[in-house]
Formats: C-alpha cells, structure tokens, sequence
C-alpha cells in the first residue's frame, strides 16, 4: 500500500529537516480595494498535516490558491525547499489540489480522471496502468474504474479527487474544503480515513476548512486565519488549552472570556480575585468551561489555590454526557460551565476553577 | 477567471485578440460601409467616398411607396407578435407543465421553422391558402409570420418557465387562489421580462422578413419586399439610405433586448436558449 | 396539479393553431409533390412518382443540390473556423468586457439579413467599394470578376450571416465549462494548450456540433444571398424551388424538392442531436 512514496518515508519525522519543505515569506494579496491577504509568513514541515482554519472572508482559500498557483501574490514569497514556487505556472509545481466540489473532468472514466496528470507528463502507459490501480485501490474505489464521474455519489467522488492527486506523488498536497458537501456522518467517517491516508502516505497536507472540530480532529498543527492575518499557528492541544488571543479561544471550543484589573499583585474580575504575578493593568482571561468545577462538598472549605465562588443556574443545556450550564454571579456575571450530566441541581451553586486555568490572551482588535 | 501566466498562456491570448478584431471587422465592415455611402454623392460604390450628401435621405423621405410599406410591416409585425404571444404563451406553458399525447411531436413541430429553410414554411402555407381558396394580401403575410414565429415565442418564454419558483405558485394556491388567479397573479407578472423580450424579438424578425413573406404577398408590400423590389431594377443609394436607418432601429432594439434579459438571468443562458431548443432531444 | 381546465386552456389553442397552420401545410406538401400541373396551369390531383423521377434524372437538380451543398460545408467550415476561436477569447479572455463583446456579435445577428446581402452586394461590385479600393491603391489593374455573381460572393456573404449563428451553441458550451476544470487540469501538470485539447475542447464538442447544424441547414436552404450576389453560376437549390413556384409554374415539382429538402434536414438534425448526447457529459 504504501509504494506510493517512498521518499516520503524519510520525511515522516516532523521538522527534523533543516530546510521546511514550504515557506511562506509576507505573502499579501487584495482584490481591488480589498486586503483579503495582510504579510503571511509560514512554515510547513514535511509530512505534517496542516490545517488552516477559518470563517469565510478570512483569506484561507485565497491563501490556499496561492500556493496551488491559481492566484499571484501581490508581494511577498513562496520557496519549495529552498527554491522559489511563486514564480512557477500551476502546471510545473509539484503541488496538486483536492477542490471542494472535486472538479473531476465529466468526459472521461474514473481511472482516466486519476491518470490524467500521468498521462499529460507522457509516462509509459504501463507505469500508467500500475499506478492508477493502486491508487484506486488506496481510495477503495478500484470497482469503478471505468465509470463515469455523473454517476457516483457525492463521497466516492471525493476519494476519486484524492486518488487523482496523490497519484502524482505530490511534494504537498492541498486540500479545498474538500468535506465540506458532505453529510455529517459521512464527514466524520472522512477524515478519520483522510488522517491514516496522510499517515500512510506520507505526503504533507494542507487542508483549509472553517470547522474548529475538524481542524482539531485532524491536524497536526493549526494556522488560524482572521481577516487576512494569522492569529496563532499551533498543535490542536496548544491552541485549545492557551490560545493567544480571545479570537482564538472563542472560535476554537468555547470558553468565558474574564475581563479584570491587576492591581498590587492580584487580579480582580468582577467579584472573583485571586494572586498573580503580572504587572498592573487590565487583563483578560480565556477560561474553559469545563475547568469550572462544580463543588460537591463543603468539606474542608477551599483548598489552597483554588478560586471559589457561588452562582445562580440560569440555563441548562442537556449534551447527553455533559451538561452546559449558564450561571450568574452576584455582581451580573455569566459563566458557562460544562460539568457532568445529571439528574437534580440545585439553582444555586458552589463552583471553583484553579487559576492556573485562566490563561491571559491577547484583545483582538478589529482590522480595517 | 484569471488564467495563470505563462508564456504560452499569454502569446495565446494575443493571437486571439487579433483573431476577434479581424472577425468583428468581418462582422461590421459591410454595415458600416453601407452607411458610409448612404451619405455619398457619387452613388452606392467607388472609393474613396465623394460628395458628402443628404440628399439620398432627403429622396428617401419623399418616397411615398417606401413609407406605405413601413406603414404596411409595423401592422404586420404587431399582429404577427400578437398571434404568435397568443399561442406561443400556452404552448411554452404546455411543454413545461402538462402531459399530453404527441408532446414530442407537438414541440418539434413548434420549433421546426426556427430551423427549417423559410421558403418551405412560406411555401406550404401558400398551398394551404390555395387549397382553402384564400386571396393572398397582407393576412395572409400575418398568418405566415405569426406561425414562424410562434416558435421564438415559446423558446424565450419556456426559457423564462424555467426559472420562475414554482414555490411561488404553490404559495399562492397554499393561499387560497385558485389556479386563474395564480395564473394572472403569479405567472405571468414574473414572465412579464421573458415575455417583453420575445415580444421586441418578434417585431424586429417580422419587419425583416422575407423568405415566408415571398410566397405569401398579395398587392401591399411590406419593407423587405419593396426594397427587394427595387433591387431587382437597379442599386441606388436610397437603398443605402434605408438600410441605415433598419439597422439604426434594430440595433436599438437588440440593445433595449438584451438589456432585458440581462436584468433578468445570466448571459449563458441566452445563448444556450437560442440554439438549444432546436436541437433539444426528447 | 394544474385543473383540467387550465390544462386544455394551454395545450388546445396552439395545437390547433399548428396543426392547421404547420401540419396541413407540411401534409399538403407531401401531397402536391406527388401530383403534377396541366398545360393550362392547374394543378392536377392525380398521384405519381412522376415529379421524383425527374429530380433523379435531369442532372440539374442533382447538380444544384450538390453545388448548394458545397458551399454550405464551405459556409460552416468558415463559420466554425471564425466562431470557435472568437467565443474561445469570450469566455475565456475576455474578462469584464465579456458582455459588451456578446452583445456586438448577436447584434449582427438580428440586423436585416437583406440589408447584409446589399451591402456586399455594393462592396464587391466592378464598380463596387472593394473594386474601386483596390484600384486606387493601384493593387490591381482592372476589377477582379470573381468578386460578385460567382460562389465565391455566396459563401462570403453567407458566411458573414451565419457566423454569429455558430457563436453562440459554442459560447454558451464553453460557458458551461466549470472553471474548476481548468485549474484541475493545471494543477495536475497540463499547459494551457493540453487543457484546451483534453479538457475544454471535447466539452465544446456537443455546442460545435449545434453551431455547425445550423450554419449548414440555414445556408443549404437559403435563396436570398444566391439571388443577389451568385449569379448564374451560384444558384442554389432554393432558387430552383422559388422559380418553380413563380416564374417557371411548377408547384408539385418544386413541392418534391422541397419535400427532399425538409427530409434531408429533419435527417441532418436527427444525426446531429444523436451525435450531440453522445459527446455531451451531463
């Protein structure tokens, strides 16, 4: 199975090689007045699955269409190992893309779409035949090679669109929302096989979506993007657990955003306070739901570096295993806090969080 | 689209820009030709062009027999528009929404003198009055036109039958209007574009027509024939002169049409309508 | 879900009206192709095959049908020769001025056929503008001859009408090309030349085939531009059937051929439309 790429094989150690196999250097793009790229600087490793994440508007696809070569950088610059990629026609990068409506050409079979790159680059017609079945049979999809693309559903065509880009062994595969038609199901089960594939394979992947579950779900490491600018490239567990900006730690899970003022040593967030070691000044704090803890007993009172305090329920939201509580504090302020499901609460509550858990981010100002 | 650049990609598009000025050229040269010497003393030919000169126009407007045949043409045209609306409408609707023995027949039969040579129309129909013993005269033109362009008719309304909601006549019958009033009320108020369009379409194809009104003329000429005429006696420059002012007209009315459409869908589809109803398939 | 009212509403009037005013006609033509005229010019209702016999064996009719022939396989090979690459540069080139281009081709389109016709008959006269043009400039000497009343003058003319005609099935299947399609193909490695030969180009074929139907049926069938700029050595068969329907008083012979006309189109038609699924990919 895995005599796609051999070369790659090497490479599955992430960042090891001195040189990254992509390099993104202030990249900015507008269209007419419209800034949709602002000075992108990027790296991506061999093998690593790298998601860039995103709302729409955000310039992840636009970004994506750079590096594939379907739109021109207005500045900045694009190396494939150390070799200039920007300046290169699409056809003579050896990227290829998954669209997110598959593109496939409705004229030819199945196995002929997955040739096609093969073909146009005059290989033997043997090496041809060999290559597309074991494509086709890496997808599972060796049964239709000699359909038509009309004629297979929705997620079979996806997995076509993917033989037919993997089959070039690509230095970097990028991929275009390319689960976004599906249904949910058929989703998850999607990029359960799209992660082993890329584990398989070898290949680095760049995947571009606006779901933060599939991102996290899948990536090695994330780029988020808002209104053209990076706001954090980091592994799933980092950017989840401190996330830089309040950006961040809204779009990815959801958390409470504490607004507060250090003073002398201790930080005050509206009737909650606890020690920290930062300069005066406001703060914000990111905290995650589900690090408000619901104080079963009374015993023993507080334990050392624990912040507590009681709230009304206002809100229960059921999530089958987990319960989103919306709670209000005495001086108005609302927290959710996810805790394990049950039957009978009382409307008011004991909770505490460690302070720890309250990681300070960044504001996220608005972009022109 | 932005095609990438590349130096193939971009001699290619050079070569394909002088590729469609030469054909545009093609395309007006004639016309404009045509125009240049309506204004030319000297007469229809000769270069380089003398004499600028009203007075061909000037022998236009005097000509009386040319300005009956006008007269003769619009009457024609309007009638033509109204019988072909007339059963155009209810056919584009038929092909769209009902099931009926010989629909297939029906629809090849209604668009066959789009495509067929119009002397076949023209002449069958003059079997037809001849059978039925009726004189021929500007009716019997009305009838030909009309029949030929029925199949415009259809095609642009059918076209616009597509892409009206048909949740919007559900809503209206959820509403309590039965199907006349949705008909009145829904359907034809969103058509109203589709059916503006064909309507100039129409008119402008009545006024130039020839091949059907060849067969079927009685003693009133319409434009085209009445030039036609004059052609066969000899080439003056009035001839010049009222082509320009046909070509004036129907330029503001392809114009006014499109802009019509425009408003109303994309632009592919135009074009995919035009010639896709013909050859449609079953 | 329409009431059987509505439904007879729109389905009966336009069958009656075709079938009064297409059906009998086309059925009289059948019938009259096989009867025959009088000395004193009345039609005489007695059935046989007499009229068929005399379109195989007088040469002329065989004769001008093939010649009719060749200069529409000439007309459509020009007309796709000029059209392709013009909707090519449209749809693919033209950008935001895509619009404006469309409408200077369809607007030829709609202006008087008969007023095309004239205007190269005043261009390539002896003494028309072309003649005068090249003497001037002291290109030629004398005027060249084969310029007007020969084939040449048919074609071109033709040519120049059904142009625009073959455009637009084209534009619009090239339109209908998703635009992912061509970046597919660069991205996996082929130049714009391989993507227009593997990907855009077997997708414009089913809009080819429409755009060359048409271009051939209409100027097999055409009498306007033969008459005015062919000469004796550029009649069609049209012309024949015309004359025979005036002049020359044969309506059951000219019926025949214009029954072998509409066959040899409903012919064309069905082989293009058979042709047209098989290469579309929908």
């Amino acid at each position: 199975m895995s005599t796609m790429t051999s070369e790659s094989e090497v490479g599955k150690e992430k960042r090891d090689t001195a040189t990254p196999l992509l390099a993104v250097h202030n990249v900015a793009k507008s269209f007419g007045k419209n800034p949709v790229l602002r000075d992108i600087s990027l790296e991506i490793a061999q093998g690593e699955f790298l998601t860039i994440l995103g709302e729409s508007g955000s310039g992840k696809t636009t970004l994506l269409r750079i590096i594939a070569g379907f739109e021109s950088a207005d500045s900045g610059e694009i190396l494939m190992e150390g070799e200039r990629l920007d300046i290169l026609p699409p056809y003579r990068r050896r990227v290829n893309t998954v669209f997110q409506h598959y593109a496939l050409f409705p004229h030819l079979t199945v196995e002929e779409n997955v040739g096609y790159g093969l073909r146009v680059a005059k290989l033997p017609k043997d090496e041809i035949t060999t290559r597309v079945e074991q494509a086709l049979a890496m997808v599972k999809m060796s049964a239709y090679a000699k359909s038509k693309p009309a004629k297979i559903s929705g997620g079979q065509q996806q997995r076509i669109a993917l033989a037919r880009a993997l089959v070039n062994r690509p230095r970097l595969l990028l991929l275009d929302e390319p689960l976004s038609a599906l249904d949910a199901n058929l989703r998850r089960q999607m990029q359960v096989e799209l992660k082993s594939l890329q584990r398989e394979v070898g290949i680095a992947f760049v995947f571009v979506t606006h779901d933060q579950e599939e991102a996290m779900v899948m990536s090695d490491r994330i780029a988020l993007l808002r209104m053209g600018e990076l706001e954090q490239v980091a592994s799933p567990r980092e950017i989840y657990s401190r996330p830089a900006t309040a950006y961040t730690a809204q779009f990815i899970g959801h958390t409470n955003l504490l607004r507060g003022e250090v003073k002398a040593g201790v930080v005050r967030c509206g009737s909650l306070d606890w020690p920290v070691g930062l300069p005066d000044g406001p703060v914000l704090y990111s905290l995650r739901p589900e690090k408000v803890r619901v104080v079963k007993s009374m015993v023993g009172g507080p334990g050392v570096n624990v912040v507590r305090f009681r709230a009304h329920v206002r809100h229960r939201a059921f999530h089958g295993s987990t319960e989103l509580l919306r709670v209000e504090c005495v001086d108005g302020l609302k927290l959710s806090v996810r805790t394990a499901a049950s039957e009978q609460r009382p409307d008011d509550l004991e909770l505490e969080f460690s302070p720890e858990d309250a990681v300070p981010v960044r504001e996220s100002e608005e972009r022109a | 689209m932005e095609l990438p650049m590349s130096g193939t990609g971009r001699d290619k598009s050079g070569w394909l820009s002088w590729h469609a000025v030469i054909v545009f050229g093609f395309l007006y040269l004639p016309i404009v030709t045509l125009i240049v010497y309506s204004f030319n003393g000297s007469g229809v030919g000769g270069f380089p062009p003398r004499n600028l000169t009203l007075d061909w126009y000037r022998m236009l407007f005097a000509d009386d027999a040319i300005w009956t045949s006008v007269l003769n043409s619009v009457l024609v045209a309007f009638a033509a528009m109204g019988i072909s609306l007339a059963f155009g409408i209810p056919a584009a609707l038929a092909l769209d929404r009902a099931n009926f023995p010989g629909k297939t027949l029906f629809r090849r039969l209604v668009l066959l003198p789009l495509i067929l040579p119009g002397i076949i129309t023209g002449l069958s129909l003059l079997m037809l009055f001849r059978e039925a013993d009726v004189k021929l005269s500007l009716l019997t033109i009305v009838l030909g036109h009309g029949t030929a362009l029925i199949s415009v008719a259809t095609t642009e309304v059918f076209a616009g039958l597509q892409k009206l909601d048909r949740a919007q006549e559900e809503a209206s019958l959820d509403l309590g209007a039965n199907y006349w009033q949705t008909f009145w009320r829904v359907t034809i108020p969103n058509l109203r574009l589709s059916i503006i369009g064909a309507a100039l379409l129409i008119f402008t194809l009545s006024m130039d027509e020839i091949a059907v009104s060849f067969f079927l003329i009685g003693r009133d000429n319409t434009l085209p024939l009445e030039i036609w005429g004059r052609l066969r006696r000899g080439i003056t420059p009035e001839i010049n002169a009222i082509s320009s002012i046909i070509f004036i007209f129907s330029l503001i009315a392809i114009v006014i049409w499109y802009r019509l459409r425009m408003s109303a869908d994309g632009k592919t589809e135009i074009a995919a309508e035009l010639v896709e109803a013909p050859a449609q398939g079953d | 879900m329409f009431s059987r009212a509505y439904r007879a509403a729109i389905t009966v009037p336009p069958l009656l009206w075709v079938a009064i005013f297409l059906l009998v006609p086309y059925a009289l033509l059948f019938c009259y192709s096989f009867w025959s005229v009088s000395a004193t010019q009345t039609i005489v209702h007695s059935w046989s095959l007499d009229n068929y016999r005399e379109l195989i064996h007088v040469h002329v009719y065989l004769q001008t049908l093939f010649r009719s022939m060749w200069i529409a396989a000439r007309v459509t090979v020009f007309s796709l020769l000029l059209g392709y690459p013009l909707a090519y540069y449209l749809s693919f080139h033209a950008g935001n001025r895509k619009d404006l281009f469309y409408q200077l081709v369809i607007i030829p389109l709609w202006v008087s056929y008969l007023v095309r016709a004239y205007a190269w008959k005043t261009i390539l006269g002896s003494d028309g503008v072309l003649n005068t043009l090249l003497q001037y400039v002291h290109l030629t000497k004398h005027p060249l001859e084969f310029l007007l009343y020969s084939p040449f003058a048919v074609v071109l003319t033709l040519t120049h009408i059904y142009t625009p005609f073959a455009f637009l099935p084209i534009y619009a299947s090239l339109e209908h090309i998703p635009r992912n399609l061509v970046e597919a193909s660069h991205d996996l490695g082929a130049s714009p030349f391989q993507t227009f030969w593997r990907v855009i180009f077997p997708l414009s074929i089913p809009g080819v085939l429409a755009g060359a139907t048409f271009a051939f049926v209409l100027s097999l069938g055409d009498f306007l531009a033969p008459l005015l700029l062919g000469g004796p050595s550029g009649i069609m068969i049209s012309n024949i059937v015309v004359s025979l329907f005036g002049a020359a008083y044969n309506w059951p012979l000219g019926a025949a051929i214009s029954l072998c006309m509409l066959l040899l189109v409903l012919g064309l038609l069905f082989l293009s439309e058979s042709l047209e699924k098989k290469w579309s990919f929908r």
